[in-house]
């Protein structure tokens, strides 16, 4: 699976089976979105009350269990963590804000081109340049130190609690909300969300699927496998859209999206920075929380309170546009952002040892 | 020999530190890490830069890769 025929497969898989899940009931351009969907299932449980965008969307639990089973039938299943949990939780509400800010994830975003909404293209060149920040700082030495091996309930608690919300959603108590209307209420039936989250977190575990990991690899490294992912994907869904005549070109009026530019641009720019600083997207670090990796279910966490934060103090952006609550988060999230890259980087500790080698001489 | 202990990083930092180590100039390398994804973006980063690989341990919580120029 990690040839880059692999990769080019998996990446139409799954672009073709989010034409589907559109086709199916999913809200437009938004098969799979892991902001959104994480988004949803905050509301869901009830950590903002947006009524629109509630639901425990299956892909998402299917996403986890898919690379938790992936995992362990290729024995790759390990308990680690314990690499700057509270940075990569607060780096996870960052992402997820500057994420619903532009109105998705890297793979929505990917999803919404394919599409043919051209603020995703906006977007895009923020997402670019948001990782471009990143790799600045990994160059400086920027890191967030080691992980180590835990104890196997410190990998496993995250499947088992994805699961638990299976149970809810199968049970629909009356303290999980569902949307009556809106984006929330638009969803293909659960088997078939279910299948192609498992189906997609599968195929991601075995690949190691990143939307960030795309660009910065090719930037970096110029290793162009994980970009070829992020290619199939756009290429998948722009056939099944044209066949399914969900294709429509241009920057006005698209499904759940709004063409503010700058804020497209700075919303992609924020995500991608922090996803950097992660390692890895979204969709990477509930693959990575699935195989066992504690401090991504911890940023996965910190997606989740993001997203509460921003329905609850007004700053999601939503087809009417970005709110002024949204462009003061941004700005502040860029500033601690900064703080946190420069402070893990080396840039000052070079400094010193520059000072060191010219008192020494 | 230069050895890199890139065990526990995140991506893409082990990557980075063979990238770091093999701009020294050096023929040969050990690197350390301690799981498949970083093990193959290793080998995949030393093969596009002329480097043969052989895993000479491949445990649960080391795996040692030997590259040769």
């Amino acid at each position: 699976m990690n040839s880059k025929k692999g990769i080019i497969i998996t990446g139409g898989i799954i672009g073709l089976m989010s034409a589907v899940l559109v086709k199916m009931g999913n809200p437009a351009n938004m098969g799979v979105c892991i902001a959104c969907f994480i988004r949803d299932i905050a509301g869901a449980l009830g950590m903002h009350r947006a009524g629109v965008v509630q639901y425990i969307r299956p892909e998402v639990i299917g996403i986890v269990l898919g690379a938790f089973a992936a995992s362990v039938v290729f024995k790759e299943f390990k308990s680690k963590g314990g690499s700057s949990p509270f940075v990569r939780f607060f780096l996870g509400a960052a992402v997820m804000i500057g994420a619903l800010i532009f109105l998705g994830c890297p793979l929505r975003m990917v999803l919404r081109l394919a599409g043919g909404d051209l603020n995703a293209i906006t977007g895009l060149v923020g997402f670019t340049t948001g990782i471009g920040m990143g790799i600045f700082f990994l160059n400086k030495g920027f890191t967030l130190k080691r992980n180590y091996t835990q104890g196997v309930m410190d990998g496993a608690l995250f499947p088992i609690v994805v699961a638990s919300l299976l149970i809810l959603l199968m049970l629909s108590p009356t303290f999980i909300f569902f949307s009556e209307k809106g984006p929330g209420a638009m969803a293909a039936p659960i088997m078939i969300s279910l299948g192609a989250g498992l189906v997609t977190g599968y195929l991601a575990q075995r690949t190691r699927l990143c939307m960030v990991g795309g660009i910065r690899d090719m930037i970096m490294f110029k290793d162009s496998y994980l970009l070829l992912g992020f290619i199939g994907i756009l290429v998948a869904a722009l056939a099944g859209n044209i066949a399914f005549g969900n294709f429509n070109m241009g920057f006005v009026a698209q499904p759940i999206a709004h063409n503010d530019g700058l804020w497209n641009f700075l919303g992609m720019t924020l995500a991608g920075w922090g996803s950097v600083l992660l390692g890895g997207c979204p969709l990477r670090q509930l693959i990575l929380a699935g195989e066992g990796n504690s401090d991504s279910a911890i940023t996965v966490a910190g997606l989740l309170v993001g997203a509460a934060f921003a329905h609850n103090f007004g700053l999601a952006a939503s087809p009417k546009g970005v709110p002024a609550n949204g462009k003061v988060a941004v700005i502040i999230l860029f500033v601690v952002i900064a703080i946190i890259s420069v402070m893990s980087s080396e840039l000052f500790k070079r400094d010193e040892v520059k000072e060191g080698a010219v008192q020494n001489a | 020999m230069l050895k890199v202990d890139a065990r526990g990083m995140s991506c893409p930092q082990p990557v980075l530190m063979v990238k770091k180590a093999v701009a020294c100039d050096v023929k040969a390398l050990e690197v350390l890490v301690d799981n498949n994804t970083a093990k193959q973006n290793v080998i995949r980063f030393l093969k596009s830069n002329g480097f043969s690989t052989v895993t000479i341990v491949d445990g649960d919580d080391t795996i040692a890769l030997k590259a040769e120029a």
